[in-house]
């Protein structure tokens, strides 16, 4: 407890846009056999300093086969609601999941040098106190750190819905499910909210025997995986509406609220449309009578490829998927970032009109059947994937690697974990940083990236830009 | 101490509570400059400014009722007085014990100020700080010659206990309704985390030397 709010605790995204950058980013390290631990990559982003994107420091966690993907923050702007009463919290711990093995780390890096575990809460307690699996999404909001999981409970995650649980704030302990009604809901990936508003939206991937061992073609063909995204009272934790894009819109991955909390829209990204190998993103807003609408404002096409430059998963369709994995919205609800991890393509939407979204830059490095190079000339693994944009919206940070699984099936001869930068243009476009390459330590992959002090996939805001 | 400067000196108290009560950003200051700026219209400010005084009144009327009721037992009159003293007291060192915030404070619906305010007024023994100042107050009513009836006594004691209430409460919006309306119109919303102090402490404290003066002062008078 502290006596002032942590100045890292904004009441508006416009505040938070002016605050002091990001001076490291945390990067998770993945293992992709098992076979060493994973661990939160240190990464100095002061560009007067001699170690300027280089790793500074790793927290390598004692176990082997957790599986890091998504994390987050334990206190973040959310915190400035005086509803909550968590005002003196500080923006101190990362929440660590591993999303094989449900075991989740809590890691100090107050000192982001010296940075450490501070706590682990074992696998067992998890499914005894929640009856979910695979922890996944991490955000602290009204009542604690709510925490998205994929698996329900059993040895392969599908007994019983998967869902939300939380988390207290402050001792790390383990509260309860989230849910009371959860209506249609049987999948889970992300959510996010708007807090003053009090809705929550959720979405879906896929149950666990789904994609732990690969993506199941047959489930994707015959349209198994998630389609549908789910609007919440957020404080009376009920369904209110559940939304089908269509059961062809398999993978419905990110949601994207804006960030402005008197807007009432957002953005969820889709992986693949299987009736044409469209990527998608579908804007959803709510209507003057309260109720949940949705169109489809984005599509991305597939290219055309020879089967024998691709791999065997994709050999049937002659093309490469754009892949949707994931996108990113900048903090003034300006710019929309869709990773294209299948064509090796990071997208830059103006989407001032968020019915309406203008393609206003591009990048290409790695993607099937193509790899292309970063600019200095280093290899770039698999595609763009994990994205996530500075506060002032200038710089765009990503990394490579989807799921340890899925990457080994779509760049089956790919190896290796990167992260790159590219920097915006005052009016738009995107164009990549030649001198800022981060080579991750063999055998490890990387996903997820957090900048300290806050993100534009992190903080929830709880007054308006003015 | 004359009863005149006694009773001038209670009523600075409860006024004094109101502005330490209307500063504190957990009374809900914040939401005001929240809710105008999220309908784009002053008048949004004075309506959630009035809800939170609603609720405040609410909980500090509820409070002090019971104890207005009690006062009709007059044999009893030091023992309540010191009973009343220990209860507030005795949340004071909860609240520098237990320092965490109830969550069930965070599943109001963020519209719902008036219910939000009462609750965290409850919460953090907002209205038992009254009490003692209350109870003094009372007392010296009491104590004036001509020894009224106790059924008078007792309206009068729940006359009282509405103006304290409602004095107080007006105290504690005009400070911080203040607050909200120089952030919002002038000093902009960076300085909503700037003037926001962790009074966590300071206000179980508050509590425990409000009690232990109710206790005192009944013992001084006995």
């Amino acid at each position: 407890m502290t006596i002032r709010p942590d100045p890292t605790f904004h009441a508006s995204p416009k505040l938070a846009m002016q605050a002091p950058v990001e001076n490291y980013a945390f990067t998770v390290m993945l293992s992709p056999d098992g076979s060493q631990s994973d661990g939160i990559a240190v990464i100095d982003l002061k560009p007067d300093s001699d170690t300027y994107g280089q790793i500074v420091h790793q927290v390598i966690v004692p176990n082997k086969g957790d599986e890091f993907h998504h994390f987050g923050w334990n206190a973040c702007s959310s915190a400035l609601s005086p509803l909550t009463g968590h005002a003196f919290l500080e923006r101190r711990y990362l929440i660590v999941p591993g999303i094989r093995s449900s075991r989740i780390y809590i890691i100090d890096v107050k000192d982001p040098l010296k940075a450490k575990i501070h706590k682990t809460i074992e696998p067992e307690e998890l499914f005894a106190k929640t009856g979910y699996s695979r922890p996944h999404t991490i955000h602290c909001g009204p009542e604690g750190i709510y925490v998205s999981c994929l698996g329900g409970s059993g040895k392969d995650g599908t007994d019983g819905p998967p869902g939300i649980f939380i988390m207290d704030c402050e001792t790390f302990d383990i509260i309860g499910q989230y849910e009371m009604d959860r209506g249609k809901q049987d999948k889970h990936y992300d959510f996010w909210w708007n807090l003053p508003q009090d809705y929550m939206v959720s979405s879906e991937w896929g149950l666990p025997p789904q994609f732990e061992n690969g993506v199941v073609a047959e489930d994707l063909l015959s349209n198994k995986y998630g389609h549908s995204i789910h609007f919440w009272d957020l404080r009376a934790r009920k369904n209110i509406q559940t939304m089908d894009f269509g059961e062809n819109h398999q993978m419905a991955l990110e949601v994207r609220p804006a960030h402005d909390p008197t807007k009432s829209y957002g953005f969820c990204g889709v992986v693949v449309d299987t009736t044409n190998l469209q990527g998608a993103i579908f804007t959803w807003w709510r209507d003057d009578d309260g109720k949940w609408q949705s169109k489809k404002t984005i599509t991305i096409d597939p290219r055309p490829e020879k089967p024998e430059n691709l791999p065997p998963l994709l050999q049937g369709f002659e093309a490469v998927p754009p892949l949707v994995t994931d996108i990113d919205l900048s903090l003034d609800d300006k710019y929309l970032y869709v990773a294209c991890w299948g064509l090796g393509e990071m997208h830059q939407y103006d989407v001032s009109d968020p019915m309406n979204p203008v393609l206003s830059g591009k990048v290409e490095i790695g993607g099937i059947a193509r790899g292309t190079k970063h600019p200095n000339g280093e290899q770039f693994a698999y595609g763009p994937q994990m994205v996530e944009i500075s506060r002032d919206g200038k710089r765009v940070y990503w990394t490579n690697s989807l799921y340890s699984t899925w990457d080994d099936q779509f760049y089956p001869n790919d190896e290796g974990g990167q992260m790159v930068m590219a920097r915006v243009g005052e009016n738009g476009g995107l164009e990549l940083d030649r001198d800022f390459y981060v080579s991750f330590p063999k055998g490890l992959r990387s996903h997820q990236i957090r900048l300290e002090g806050g993100d534009c996939s992190t903080d929830s805001f709880c007054y308006p830009s003015v | 101490m004359s009863d005149v400067m006694t009773v001038t000196a209670l009523w600075w108290a409860v006024i004094f509570s109101g502005i330490y009560h209307g500063i504190n950003p957990g009374m809900g200051w914040p939401l005001a400059v929240s809710a105008a700026l999220m309908e784009r219209r002053h008048t949004a400010m004075l309506r959630a400014i009035a809800m939170l005084a609603v609720g405040h009144f609410l909980a500090m009327i509820g409070i002090l009722l019971p104890f207005s009721l009690m006062t009709f037992l007059l044999q009893w009159e030091t023992d309540i007085r010191i009973g009343a003293g220990l209860i507030v007291v005795a949340m004071g060192v909860y609240l520098l014990i237990n320092r965490r915030h109830p969550r069930f404070l965070a599943r109001v619906h963020p519209a719902r100020l008036a219910l939000w305010s009462f609750l965290a007024a409850m919460a953090h023994g907002a209205g038992l700080m009254l009490v003692p100042i209350y109870l003094g107050l009372c007392t010296v009513a009491a104590d004036e010659p001509g020894h009224l009836a106790a059924q008078t006594l007792m309206g009068n004691n729940i006359t009282t206990a509405f103006v304290v209430a409602a004095v107080h409460t007006l105290a504690m919006t005009l400070a911080g309704g203040l607050i909200a309306l120089v952030i919002y119109l002038w000093l902009g919303l960076k300085f909503l985390s700037k003037t926001w102090f962790n009074l966590d402490l300071v206000w179980a404290l508050s509590l425990i030397i409000v009690g232990a003066f109710g206790i005192y002062s009944a013992y001084a008078a006995h």
